[in-house]
């Protein structure tokens, strides 16, 4: 479960970057949270993956407070989150299997376990038979599934997932979309940040629009009969909507 | 086990990336430590030849004309009773003469001390020769001889080794101002070199820590750098210090203490053997070395770990 309370989040340079989320995610929910530029989408990450801390209000996530988490649990508490980027982020020197390998050598993981749980890992996303290749030998959508296969590895109970498929042709991002919905059936929380309108509304899933720090729409909260303000989606989606 | 070959690997690996600066700062700890190893083995045999001057050469106790030999019976049991007093010998002024034409006169002694033979030059030179037990006693043995009115003169290895203790005194000056220098160089050089790792590492530390791996886990591969890089700028200077070591040795032993010109340095100048000095060589030069590079590298490493 991940609860925002009346969070609001201000940056030192006064910008106003989230102004008083109210919003909750189930466990093994999957949301999408769309939004203009500069809306908050990003900062909304930041603080589940606590490289932020919120200036007011409060953020559980699975029974956490995260603004009175102490810095030396904070490892511990990343290690339930599976976080996956637009442009991959994977190491270029290392071949695929070592990329995956790394997210559980870093947790300190035995070189038994490491064995036993990459393979796993590979045939889930499709990778097996490129496990040797290095990232540079791969197509976008291929690289974004190591990047996915790396989150997963350590049984994330949450993926994060920023713009997994901004740099993928609409086949690709299919792939991946449909990679995620299948890790998501598997029980565990996906929360995806898209400018895909496609993907967004072929979905069917719950979708959260932000707009200058605030919520403007929660298809959950419809869903459940809440109140919930609607805009069009040409507003909440911005200028670099697909 | 594995989490510790992956920190190690990285770290050598780091190096690998970083060669340049890596032998930069390796080159730089170990001309810290070569630096501080050579003034250290001049400062421990300059020390230690202060030592030996002051053993061997010991108080020579001259007294005044017309001092019978029941006067200076009595002053030796004086002394003796005192205490501190390892040894005291009596030099007649014949066994002085003796001494003085083996020294200076050598193969020609008996022709040309003809001339003297019946006015020997150093009569009423006769002394009495003290050994201390304990050499730091002596300049208050010496004061105390002193104090006794038919005591005409006393010789003792002040002067050699107060100009001993004045040379190791320049030398700890000047080897801590060049270590100091070369210390602080050592430093910005490590640190520019795990900022560069750092650098070159950026992306995988942000991986690192949104996957949830400690600080301590983040660090360790830059620790590892700093730790090797100190290492081998100790071991390097201590292996290049034990030949030059073992060169100077074998120098002074066969050049000087066999020629006859340095006759009388024999008992005086040997150096210390390596294996005494070598402890306190490795020892600074770990703790200089290996502790520089790792704590440079933990307080370097600390300013990029705010993910």
């Amino acid at each position: 479960m991940i609860e925002f309370r009346n969070v609001s989040k201000t940056y030192e340079t006064g910008n106003r970057a989230l102004r008083n989320i109210t919003l909750r995610i189930k466990d093994g929910e999957f949301v999408f949270v769309v939004g203009r530029s500069g809306s908050g989408k990003s900062t909304l990450m930041k603080l589940i993956t606590r490289e932020l801390k919120a200036t007011e209000g409060s953020l559980i996530v699975n029974g956490k407070d995260l603004n009175t988490l102490r810095p030396r649990d904070i490892p511990r508490y990343r290690r339930g989150l599976g976080v996956i980027f637009q442009d991959f982020r994977l190491l270029n020197d290392r071949n695929v299997y070592e990329n995956i390998a790394f997210a559980q050598r870093v947790i300190g993981a035995s070189a038994g376990k490491i064995r036993e749980n990459v393979p796993k890992i590979l045939r889930l996303t499709g990778l097996s038979a490129k496990y040797k290749n290095m990232p540079n030998q791969l197509s976008g959508g291929e690289q974004q599934r190591v990047a996915i296969a790396r989150a997963l590895i350590n049984q994330p109970s949450v993926i994060l997932a920023d713009e997994p498929t901004g740099n993928l042709d609409e086949k690709n991002s299919e792939e991946i979309m449909n990679l995620l919905y299948e890790i998501n059936a598997m029980g565990t929380t996906v929360i995806v940040i898209t400018h895909s309108r496609e993907i967004v509304e072929a979905s069917g899933k719950r979708v959260v629009v932000m707009n200058k720090g605030r919520i403007v729409s929660d298809s959950g909260k419809q869903a459940a009969g809440g109140e919930a303000e609607t805009v069009p989606w040409e507003y909440d989606y911005g200028e670099g909507m697909k | 086990m594995s989490t510790f070959l992956y920190c190690l690997k990285s770290g050598l690996l780091n190096l690998k990336k970083n060669l340049l600066f890596s032998v930069a700062s390796t080159a730089t700890i170990a001309a810290c430590i070569f630096l501080f190893c050579l003034f250290f083995s001049v400062f421990a045999n300059v020390r230690s030849i202060a030592y030996q001057a002051e053993n061997t050469i010991g108080i020579s106790v001259f007294f005044n004309q017309g001092v019978s030999m029941e006067e200076k019976d009595a002053f030796r049991d004086d002394i003796i009773a005192h205490g501190g007093v390892k040894e005291i010998n009596y030099k007649s002024a014949e066994e002085a003469w003796e001494g003085f034409k083996e020294d200076y006169f050598g193969d020609n002694a008996d022709e040309l001390a003809a001339a003297f033979a019946d006015d020997n030059p150093l009569a009423e030179s006769d002394s009495y020769e003290i050994f201390m037990n304990d050499i730091s006693e002596q300049q208050a043995e010496v004061d105390y001889i002193r104090s006794f009115e038919i005591v005409r003169e006393v010789n003792y290895a002040n002067s050699v080794v107060d100009s001993l203790n004045k040379l190791n005194q320049v030398i700890v000056i000047v080897s801590l101002a060049m270590i100091g220098i070369l210390f602080a160089i050592s430093v910005f050089l490590i640190s520019n070199t795990i900022n560069l790792a750092a650098h070159f590492r950026k992306r995988e530390n942000e991986i690192m820590k949104l996957i949830g791996a400690t600080n301590g886990m983040i660090r360790a591969p830059f620790v590892v750098e700093g730790s090797f890089i100190g290492l081998v700028g100790t071991i390097v200077p201590i292996g290049l210090m034990y030949g030059i070591y073992r060169h100077a040795e074998t120098y002074i032993s066969e050049k000087l203490i066999l020629s006859d010109s340095f006759n009388s340095l024999k008992d005086i100048i040997s150096l210390i053997p390596f294996r005494e000095i070598m402890p306190v060589m490795l020892g600074v030069g770990a703790v200089l070395g290996v502790g520089m590079g790792f704590i440079v590298s933990f307080i370097t490493i600390s300013k990029h770990l705010k993910v």
